[in-house]
C-alpha cells in the first residue's frame, strides 16, 4: 500500500467511526421524531417499525389535548423577555468592566460566577413563598424575573470577554472627535458587537427554553412553558408514545435548530470565554 | 471616564445579583430555625437545630447525599473520558464532518423533561422499548432498567445530555492545537498514543477543568430527569438532594426541614465549588 492509500484508508476509518458514534447518540432524537408520525399501535410494535404510513394526527391531538400553542407562547415570552431584560442590564456593566477596569473588576466577575454555584434548591422554599405571597405563582412574571437573574452572570461574562477584545483605539478616536460616553456606546461599541450580542442572546434563550426546575415548581397551567407541559405526559395513564413524541418534537424542534446555528458561541459562552 | 459613572453602569447587575443571593438565602436561614409547616400555619416558634436534626436523620438523607455524589462523579467520568477519546478520534478531516457535528451536539439541546421521557418510554421500557427489543433479539431476558438500575438509568440519561457538550468543547479546543508540533512529533517517530498522551492531553487540561466546573454546577442540581422518570424511587434509590428537598417542601409542606436541607445543599455546593474555583479560577482569563 502506498502512503497515499494508507492516508485515505485512515480517513475512511475515522469517518466511519465518527458517523457511527454520531448516529448512536442521535438515535433517540431520530426515534422520537419518527414515532411522532406513527399511530399508537405502530409506536409500540415489536419489532420496532421503521417503515410505515406517516400520519400527522398526533400533532392535532396534542394541540387539542394540551393546547400546545398556549405553552409554546409561554416559552417564547419567558425566554425572550428575560433575555432582553438581561441584555439591557448586562451591556452597561460589561462595557464599563471591559473598557474601564478597576482593581476589583476581576473579583466582581468571579463573584458573579459564584452566584451560579448557589444551587436553586437552596432557595426553592423562600422563592416559592415569596411568589405565593405576591400572587406570582403560576405567572410568567415570576419566571421572567428568575430566568433573568439566573442567566445574568453568563450574559455579563460573554459580553465582557467580547468587549475586552475590541480595539481600544477606536474608542479613543471617537473621544477625540468629541463623542460623549453615550455616543461611544450607541454609535461605536454596539454596532461593532451585533454578532456578539446576538450570540449571547441565543445562548440565553436556549438556557431559558430548557430550564425545568423553576418552571416545574412554580407553574401549573396558565404560565407553564413547554418543559412543564411535557412533564404532564409522564403520568402512567396508558401508553401514548406517539402523542408524547409529537409533543416532544414540537417542544424541542425550535431550540435544536436554534442550537445548530449557535454551537460555536455556545462553547464560548458556557465556558465563560475560557475555550474559544 | 469618572469612577462614579463606571460604578453606576455596573450597579444594576451587581445590586440585582446581590439581592437575588442575599434575600432568599437569609430567608432560608431564618426558616430553617423555626417550626414552619404550610399545613399548620401560625405555630412558627423558634426550634434551634431541630430542623437540621430532622433532615439529617431522615431515612432519605444518606441515600440522597450518596446518590448526589455518585451521580456527579459518574457523569463527570463518563463525559470527560469518552469526550476526550471521541473528540481526539474525530479531530481529523473526514466526509460529512459538519453533519456529524450537528448530530453529535443535538442531545444537549433537548429539554430535560423530554430527555427523561424518551429514555423512560421508548428506550428503556421493559416490554416495548428499544433496549428490550435488542436484548430479546440477542436472546437475553429484557431488563426493567428503571426499577432494576434506577440511579444507573438516570446517570445514562444525564450523560447522554452532557457528553455532546464535552465533545463540543474539546473539539473546539483541539482546533487550536499546533499541527506543526504534531507533525514534527510524527516525523520523529512518535506513535498515535504518544501524541495523544504528551501533546493532546496537556493541551486539553484547561478545557477539561472548565468542563468539570460547568457540569458540576448543573449536575449538583439535577431535578427534572428524576422528577419525570423515576420519581426518586424505588424507595430512595434514585433520590438526590434536590429531589429530597423538593419532596419535603412541596409534597410534605414542611418548610422548616426543607430549608435546613436547602442550606445543606448550599454547603455541599460550596465545598465542591471551593476546590473547583481554586482549580479553575486561575485558568479563566480576565
Amino acid at each position: 500500500m502506498t502512503l497515499n492509500q494508507q492516508r485515505k484508508l485512515k480517513t475512511l476509518v475515522t469517518g466511519l467511526f465518527a458517523w457511527t458514534v454520531a448516529l448512536v447518540l442521535f438515535f433517540p432524537i431520530f426515534w422520537m421524531f419518527i414515532t411522532s408520525f406513527k399511530t399508537e399501535l405502530q409506536a409500540i410494535s415489536i419489532p420496532p417499525a421503521l417503515f410505515f404510513e406517516p400520519t400527522v394526527d398526533n400533532f392535532r391531538v396534542v394541540q387539542e389535548r394540551s393546547d400546545y400553542v398556549h405553552h409554546a407562547l409561554n416559552s417564547v415570552i419567558t425566554s425572550f423577555g428575560s433575555t432582553i431584560i438581561a441584555l439591557i442590564i448586562a451591556i452597561p456593566a460589561a462595557y464599563s468592566m471591559a473598557f474601564f477596569p478597576g482593581k476589583r473588576t476581576k473579583d466582581i466577575l468571579l463573584w458573579m460566577l459564584s452566584t451560579k454555584m448557589l444551587p436553586a434548591v437552596g432557595v426553592l422554599v423562600p422563592i416559592y413563598i415569596l411568589c405565593r405571597d405576591y400572587g406570582l405563582l403560576d405567572s410568567r412574571t415570576a419566571l421572567v424575573i428568575i430566568f433573568t437573574l439566573m442567566n445574568l452572570p453568563i450574559v455579563v461574562w460573554m459580553l465582557f470577554s467580547y468587549f475586552k477584545d475590541l480595539p481600544k483605539e477606536i474608542l479613543e478616536a471617537a473621544r477625540m472627535d468629541g463623542a460623549t460616553p453615550w455616543d461611544e456606546v450607541v454609535k461605536v461599541v454596539l454596532p461593532l458587537s451585533v454578532g456578539a450580542i446576538s450570540s449571547t442572546a441565543l445562548l440565553s434563550i436556549v438556557l431559558c427554553w430548557n430550564e425545568a426546575f423553576w418552571s416545574l415548581n412554580l407553574t401549573a397551567s396558565d404560565a407553564a412553558p413547554l418543559t412543564a407541559m411535557i412533564a404532564s405526559y409522564s403520568s402512567p395513564e396508558g401508553l401514548f408514545w406517539a402523542k408524547l413524541s409529537a409533543a416532544s418534537t414540537l417542544a424541542c424542534a425550535p431550540i435544536v435548530i436554534f442550537g445548530w446555528f449557535c454551537q460555536k458561541q455556545l462553547v464560548q459562552g458556557l465556558t465563560f470565554g475560557a475555550v474559544k | 471616564m469618572k469612577r462614579s459613572i463606571t460604578r453606576l453602569l455596573m450597579a444594576p447587575s451587581v445590586i440585582m445579583l446581590l439581592v437575588w443571593m442575599v434575600i432568599p438565602l437569609s430567608m432560608t436561614i431564618y426558616f430553617s430555625t423555626i417550626r414552619y409547616n404550610l399545613l399548620y400555619p401560625g405555630q412558627n416558634n423558634f426550634v434551634g437545630w431541630m430542623n437540621f436534626e430532622f433532615f439529617i436523620t431522615d431515612p432519605g438523607f444518606i441515600p440522597a447525599v450518596s446518590n448526589t455524589l455518585i451521580l456527579l462523579l459518574s457523569v463527570l467520568i463518563i463525559t470527560v473520558v469518552l469526550g476526550v477519546m471521541l473528540s481526539a478520534l474525530i479531530d481529523k478531516p473526514f466526509f460529512g464532518q459538519g453533519i456529524v457535528r450537528v448530530l453529535l451536539i443535538s442531545p444537549f439541546f433537548i429539554m430535560p423533561t423530554v430527555n427523561a421521557l424518551i429514555w423512560k418510554n421508548m428506550m428503556m421500557n421493559p416490554v416495548y422499548g428499544i433496549f428490550a427489543w435488542i436484548s430479546q433479539t440477542l436472546g437475553f431476558e429484557p431488563i426493567d432498567w428503571l426499577s432494576s438500575f434506577p440511579l444507573g438509568s438516570v446517570i445514562m440519561m444525564v450523560s447522554w445530555q452532557w457528553l455532546p457538550f464535552a465533545i463540543l468543547v474539546f473539539v473546539t479546543a483541539l482546533q487550536s492545537q499546533d499541527t506543526e508540533q504534531k507533525e514534527a512529533a510524527q516525523m520523529d517517530g512518535a506513535t498515535g498514543w504518544h501524541i495523544f498522551r504528551y501533546l493532546t492531553i496537556p493541551h486539553l487540561a484547561r478545557p477539561i477543568a472548565v468542563v468539570i466546573m460547568i457540569e458540576t454546577i448543573f449536575l449538583l442540581a439535577i431535578f427534572a430527569e428524576i422528577f419525570v422518570s423515576t420519581g426518586g424511587g424505588p424507595g430512595y434509590d434514585s433520590t438526590n438532594l434536590a429531589y429530597l428537598i423538593y419532596n419535603q417542601a412541596l409534597l410534605q409542606y414542611d418548610v422548616g426541614v426543607a430549608s435546613a436541607g436547602g442550606l445543606f445543599a448550599v454547603l455541599l455546593a460550596n465545598i465542591v465549588a471551593f476546590f473547583l474555583i481554586r482549580a479553575v479560577g486561575k485558568n479563566l482569563t480576565v
